[in-house]
């Protein structure tokens, strides 16, 4: 009897040594690369990194110095205005997903709607702004169509946080709140978005740390922009869209452009969804 | 004043704390109070399954009374149809009427803000809402009446007196409700529940997430406050029925089985289902 139990025993060790070696080496794997990466950025990008990359303009080809300034101010813009559309509608369409549609069969449907449109190729939608917007105006590309694209982006994130936040908010929170003789909306507006603000940020942020880095739709509907421009009616430069120019370009000073752009850019994403795991994290510790 | 006997055995006299036994010996000095519930032919539908089965059961007014029974029985369905919080989910249905005050609640026309506003509810779990301990108070308040900033603190104040919280939080509200325990918080449900003015208090296991010490301080303040409001308790805790009801109704299965003076029911119940139940027969 204890023989077998002996002999199973020591298989079971061994299959869980043999399943906890298997996952280590498949983290360590992604590690790998991951880390590969982020030197290769460094190592490249660290010589580009000066007060100039800030404040001077993209230059023009064969000229040494120059900057990422308008690029910059370029993609904080758009990024801006991308979150400040896709947000209202994102939050006020997840909030009628959980407290209206969920039981309804038009609740089920538009949240698969929102599922494909979140996982929609980018280039798809900036292809469709462009359609849109782009060609109804005489093929004027300008900043509010890269924005809008980009609201594209943000849109179905938002959405799904701001459903799945407001849906783990429990129904005796809601029964509460509504047996006071509240209102349905201000009891969604004061007690329920309270409780899920710090996973619906959350969702802001991480479209937020997504739409920076986002090429594909700007190509097409802001086109870029060598100089320094404010007017959102104008093509506008972004540093994503700028680095897929310099980083194939064969001068030199583009390229290093290019890297310390990317550094920049990785740097940023890192640090919103860093600020986003901490503030979710925050969150769940006071609510315990 | 008292302490509630948590080991009471409940064949015996049921009623304990001595101003309960003085009640009951006066029983029949004791006014017969006017219906301020009336539930006529009440059905209720899940879907397809039927829950209550044209219940009949008057509520008197500034009274306690305790909905008994075991799980499954429709208690819960029946308070959770005295302030229409049923009505947040598409698929339940109630038929029938309850009149509150003589005015049928389940009619179209009948306010549902208004209602939930005379008719506060206090829920098995404590559900503080995520703000301070004031605003936890005040939220509700805000929406129904225009006070002055001093007029709201006295009436926090006083609800939180009346919760038989305000000695313990004073100092801290403005800090957030999360932080009290589990006890406080559903003090701090019944407070917010009682700052409205509200004549009728439905309580739905409101201590069954809680310590004995909590428990009791609950049962405390339900006696306290069984003066100025009528009060429905359901509850799984035979006990504690016995302990802070006037009243019981026994239900089962759907429909009510049983309703006197919780003396009554206790001792000499007309029923041998109720009798089965109550001695732990079965249930």
């Amino acid at each position: 009897m204890s023989a077998v139990a002996d002999r199973l025993y020591r298989r079971r060790r061994f299959g869980n040594a043999a399943a906890i070696g298997i996952s280590c080496v498949a983290a360590g794997f992604g590690l790998f690369f991951l880390g590969w990466i982020l030197w290769t950025l460094v190592a490249k990008a660290a010589g580009g990194i000066s007060l100039d990359l800030f404040t001077q303009m993209t230059p023009p080809p064969m000229q040494e110095g120059g900057g990422l300034a308008n690029a910059f101010f370029g993609s904080a813009v758009m990024c801006a205005l991308a979150i400040a559309i896709g947000t209202p509608l994102g939050v006020a369409a997840g909030t009628w997903l959980s407290e209206y549609g969920f039981a309804r069969k038009t609740g089920t449907v538009v949240r698969f709607v929102n599922d494909i449109l979140l996982s929609a190729p980018s280039i798809v939608l900036g292809l469709f702004v462009y359609t849109l917007i782009v060609m109804q105006t005489g093929g004027n590309f300008s900043a509010l169509a890269g924005a809008i694209s980009l609201a594209f982006i943000v849109l179905p994130v938002v959405v799904r946080t701001t459903d799945e936040m407001l849906r783990l908010v429990s129904v005796q929170m809601r029964e509460a709140a509504l047996s006071l003789g509240v209102p349905q909306w201000k009891v969604i507006v004061q007690v329920l978005y309270r409780s899920a603000s710090a996973g619906i940020i959350t969702g802001i942020l991480l479209a937020l740390a997504r739409i920076s880095g986002e090429t594909a739709p700007l190509l097409f509907t802001a086109f870029g922009n060598q100089y320094w421009n404010t007017d959102i009616m104008r093509p506008m430069a972004s540093v994503p869209v700028v680095m897929y120019q310099y980083a194939g370009s064969p001068y030199e000073s583009w390229q290093q452009l290019a890297w310390a752009g990317a550094l920049v850019l990785t740097a940023f994403v890192l640090v919103v969804s860093i600020g986003a795991r901490a503030l979710l994290l925050r969150r769940k510790i006071s609510h315990d | 004043m008292t302490d509630p006997h948590p080991d009471l055995a409940m064949t015996d006299t049921p009623d304990s704390p001595a101003p309960r036994r003085m009640a009951t010996h006066a029983r029949e000095a004791l006014p017969q109070a006017p219906v301020k519930i009336s539930t006529r032919n009440l059905d209720f539908h899940y879907d397809q399954f039927h829950a209550l089965k044209g219940i009949n059961l008057d509520i008197p007014e500034k009274r306690v009374t305790a909905l008994i029974g075991p799980s499954g029985c429709g208690k819960s369905t029946l308070l959770r149809v005295y302030n229409r919080i049923y009505a947040l989910y598409p698929k339940q249905e109630a038929r029938g009427e309850v009149l509150l005050d003589g005015e049928n609640i389940l009619g179209p026309k009948y306010p549902m803000n208004r209602l939930r506003s005379k008719v506060g509810m206090v829920f098995q779990k404590p559900v503080p809402f995520p703000m301070t301990i004031y605003e936890n108070i005040a939220y509700a308040i805000r929406h129904h009446e225009r006070l002055s900033r001093r007029q709201m603190d006295e009436r926090v104040e006083q609800a939180l007196g009346q919760a038989a919280l305000w000695d313990e939080v004073k100092d801290k509200l403005d800090k957030s409700a999360l932080g009290l325990s589990g006890g406080q918080q559903q003090r701090l449900c019944i407070a917010r529940a009682v700052a409205l003015r509200p004549d009728v208090l439905l309580l739905d296991e409101p201590t069954s997430a809680l310590d004995p010490i909590s428990t009791s301080r609950i049962e405390q303040l339900i006696a306290d406050l069984k003066d100025d409001y009528t009060i429905v308790i359901v509850t799984h805790n035979m006990q504690q029925a016995a302990r802070v009801s006037d009243y019981t109704a026994f239900m089962y299965l759907g429909d009510l089985i049983e309703h006197d003076e919780t003396h009554t029911i206790f001792s000499n119940p007309s029923q041998q289902q109720t009798e089965d139940y109550i001695t732990g027969r079965f249930g």
